[in-house]
């Protein structure tokens, strides 16, 4: 009861503040708020060609973050998702390259049975090319399922699992490519990276899987059951859960949304790269983490995942136009994240307290 | 021997959240004396203790160590002033040494660092004092539990302990080591130690101490030398409670169909050989005292846990092993003892703790999505079928309802169907008096209504109240079962206790 006499008589923009930092778009404002004190320092922040950057920037690190949130929500994490990045692009670009240089490849595993020198077995052809994505997405979700059942089934810590995993897929990417990039990819496997100024192929997959993944989650039965796993994973199984099945999807989703973002990234770079989202992994647990969903398990939710993402994608946009050095740049992204994970913890308060 | 308490409590009472736990408790310890305290589970018993070995302070009254003021700030005070506890738990660090067990909480030191030679010197000593060699650097986890309990009888000794608290230390004994420990116990006894002695199994008691004292609700029912007391006088002083309008009125009738049947389900080391079956419209009560396998039994019935052989059925249709959600498919529902943990989503609504059971059924056909406004509907509807108060349902997370209304929750989630049967283990443990009443209301219910409900609880009177039948079980056998028209508190006792007529206890530990 005193707590309520006294925010009542809380003067008024202590309120205001108090139900800013409350709110679940509380990321968005504190976005927006950081472009509008940066934009009179940056200018050029607003022309077209930036914000087209910005946005051909966000769309494949938002799926990929969508999947991170299905497994941080049942209380795991996936570090692999990196190494599913490079694994699906180099296997994907060996199928469906048009031809290869074989000064460079014909040492390579592939060469002779997947690869020769007029490209990949798949290429050539608008059958293999969808089947070369199916298998791009599959590689994905082998992974997803590799990391699953060694969390379910064999109960291991999904920290160490996908540590592992993340080696290992790392490695056989750049086996499989003998760390050379992959190069001319098909027209129309380019295309689906394709952009015109701010409207791009990729954003209408990223928007469709991210509103795909928020049905999923908030409306449908698996989604209930990721939370209830997330937060309680006795009393689910008590109350009929089926526990290790949803564990193992949660894996499998984190995987797959990987091999869409790895497909969405090799069209653009219009390249099967070896270590292609070798340095991604902090923007992806990172968004996540910045948007609130939580590390321990049972809360978040994609609308979160994706104010994290636009967060860290504008920061990075922003700092590089600062003219700082690379170390700065990581300096300064580690104490805003740690700003962020402050907050976080003070909104929690806040939210407990009302 | 001098006949001057070593020990005294005058008075003593400690409250939890206004629940008197202990009330103007008197109790005195001599030297190579054993003083036996019994008493139901919730009796007081270990809050006592836990007061003398300075767990937490009392609210009121006095105590004396040798006729000074006792007033230990912390365990460590009441170790240093020569009180030694050995618990019912084994709180011993399975992934350290003995040594290092023994000496946990005062190592010895040679300047600032620990003294490893005189810890292996003391700890062989005392090891050996007790008949065992084994080394002191052993790892406690390659110890056996009887070895383990000897363990920690050693670490009391090792602090020099003149006062020494066994609590139900033979739980996890073998019938061998158990007899070992009372010669042990007597030997400390000659060294002019005083010891209290807490245990259910009232033949040791008898047997092994010299005085009594017998608690219920926190208060001492009787107390006086031990040859007073037969195991009758015991039991009669440990129980006795006014059952009449605490229980709503039965309208249930069993009816002559089975709702759930157990056949010769065996777990070794749990549960052996138990069948059983629960009517339709019957209230079964199932009485045990920890460690009895009650628990454990459900658990299994449930499929939550798995057991070796053995079969169960619901309304003549087999469950699977192992398998929570095909006994739920086939009308099962369980309300675990553990309702924190395993009970609900703590930090969710009514909503989604309501719908987590039979969120399937809230599937539109078509889009294949769950709707929630059914399942806040069906919430609205159970939570005031069941009486729950709340301040919203989709908002207000269930941990910060009180206990009665959060086990009303856990329950209320089987209830959007009417389930075949029903277990509920310990279904009033933990909340106020008005909130059990409503509990029991609800049991009766649903027997009138048609399901079989299974109860499982410690307090006796209880299930005297609503049950049908009583199972008494004992180390995971059913020893008797008891009709409603035979219901006799000693009786039921004797067989949980597992006392023969002639006050003998039959069948220990193997």
């Amino acid at each position: 009861m005193s707590a309520q006499i006294e925010y009542k008589t809380e003067a008024g923009w202590r309120r205001w503040l108090r139900r800013i930092l409350a709110s679940e778009f509380f990321v968005l404002y504190l976005t927006i708020a950081y472009v509008l004190c940066l934009s009179p320092w940056i200018p050029y922040f607003w022309s077209m060609g930036n914000l087209t950057d910005i946005l051909s920037n966000t769309w494949p690190l938002l799926v990929i973050a969508v999947g991170q949130t299905f497994v941080l929500i049942i209380g795991g994490i996936d570090l692999s998702q990196t190494s599913v990045l490079a694994f699906a692009s180099i296997v994907g670009a060996a199928l469906i390259c048009t031809s290869l240089e074989p000064y460079i490849f014909s040492k390579c595993v592939m060469w002779g049975w997947i690869v020769a020198e007029d490209g990949g077995i798949l290429a050539h052809s608008t059958a293999g090319f969808v089947l070369a994505i199916a298998i791009m997405l599959g590689c994905g979700m082998f992974v997803g399922l590799l990391n699953g059942i060694s969390v379910a089934a064999f109960r291991m810590p999904a920290f160490m699992v996908t540590l592992v995993t993340m080696m290992m897929f790392s490695a056989v990417a750049l086996y499989l490519a003998g760390s050379e990039n992959i190069m001319h990819l098909p027209d129309e496997f380019v295309l689906l990276g394709d952009s015109y100024d701010l409207v791009s192929v990729p954003m209408f997959i990223a928007i469709g899987v991210t509103i795909l993944a928020h049905i999923l989650l908030r409306r449908s039965l698996f989604g209930m059951q990721v939370y209830a796993v997330g937060v309680n994973p006795m009393a689910s199984r008590i109350s009929g859960v089926p526990v290790r099945r949803v564990i193992i999807l949660a894996f499998v989703i984190s995987g797959l949304c990987a091999a869409i973002g790895s497909i969405l990234y090799t069209a653009r770079f219009e390249m099967g790269r070896p270590t292609l989202g070798a340095t991604m992994l902090m923007d992806v647990v990172g968004a996540n983490v910045i948007g609130g969903v939580s590390l321990s398990g049972g809360k978040g939710k994609i609308l979160w995942a994706v104010f994290g993402v636009l967060f860290f994608v504008i920061l990075a946009n922003t700092l590089n136009f600062l003219n700082l050095s690379f170390y700065t740049i990581d300096l300064v992204k580690g104490v805003v994240i740690f700003g962020a994970a402050t907050l976080d913890v003070v909104r929690g308060r806040i939210a407990q307290a009302s | 021997m001098d006949d001057t308490p070593i020990f005294q409590c005058n008075g003593v009472g400690k409250a939890f959240f206004g629940v008197k736990a202990l009330d103007n408790v008197d109790i005195e310890l001599r030297r190579g004396r054993v003083l036996g305290l019994i008493g139901e589970n919730g009796a007081g018993k270990s809050t006592l203790m836990n007061v003398i070995g300075g767990f937490f302070p009392q609210d009121s009254g006095e105590m004396f160590l040798d006729g000074k003021p006792y007033r230990p700030e912390g365990t460590l005070a009441a170790t240093k002033a020569g009180i030694g506890f050995i618990h019912q738990e084994l709180n011993l660090f399975p992934n350290l040494a003995i040594a290092e067990n023994m000496f946990i909480d005062d190592f010895p030191k040679r300047g600032p660092l620990i003294d490893r030679r005189e810890m292996a010197r003391r700890t062989t000593g005392v090891l050996k004092a007790l008949g065992m060699d084994f080394p002191p650097w052993l790892k406690v986890e390659r110890l056996m539990p009887g070895e383990r309990q000897m363990v920690e009888i050693a670490r009391v000794l090792a602090s020099d302990a003149r006062i020494i608290i066994f609590d139900e230390p033979t739980t996890s004994l073998t019938a061998k080591e158990t007899e070992k420990l009372f010669v042990l116990i007597g030997q400390l006894k000659e060294e002019g130690r005083a010891i209290v002695y807490i245990s259910h199994i009232l033949g040791d008691v008898e047997k092994l101490c010299d005085d009594l004292v017998i608690l219920r609700d926190g208060g001492i029912t009787a107390a006086g030398r031990c040859g007073e007391f037969c195991v009758e006088r015991m039991v009669a002083s440990m129980i006795g409670r006014d059952i009449g309008s605490i229980y709503p009125p039965k309208t249930n009738k069993p009816g002559g169909e089975v709702a759930l049947s157990v056949k010769n389900l065996s777990q070794s080391g749990i549960v052996s050989n138990i069948s059983l079956d629960l009517k339709k419209g019957e209230i079964l009560g199932i009485f045990g005292l920890m460690g009895s396998g009650r628990t454990e039994l459900m658990r299994m019935i449930f499929g939550v846990d798995d057991y070796e052989s053995g079969a169960v059925t619901v309304d003549r249709v087999p469950i699977r092993r192992s398998n929570p959600r095909d006994a739920i498919d086939k009308g099962m529902a369980f309300v675990t003892e553990n309702r924190r943990d395993e009970g609900f989503l703590q930090s969710y609504p009514i909503v989604d703790n309501i719908g987590l059971v039979y969120m399937r059924d809230f599937i539109h056909p078509l889009t294949r999505l769950v709707d929630r406004k059914r399942v806040a509907g069906e919430s609205v509807r159970i939570a005031g079928e069941l009486k729950i108060k709340y301040a919203s349902v989709d908002r207000q997370a269930v941990k910060s309802l009180s206990g009665g209304n959060q086990q009303k929750v856990a329950l209320g989630k089987w209830l959007v169907k009417r389930p075949k049967a029903l277990i509920l283990d310990e279904p009033t443990r933990g909340i106020d008096v008005g909130a059990k009443y409503e509990v029991y209301n609800i049991i009766n219910d649903l027997a009138a209504g048609g399901s079989g409900v299974m109860v499982v609880s410690s307090e006796l009177g209880e299930l005297m109240g609503i049950a049908d039948r009583i199972v008494a079980m004992n180390r995971g056998e059913i020893i008797q079962v008891f009709a409603r028209g035979e219901f006799d508190e000693e009786a039921i006792m004797r067989a949980a206790f597992r006392i023969h007529e002639d006050g003998m206890r039959i069948g220990s530990a193997s």
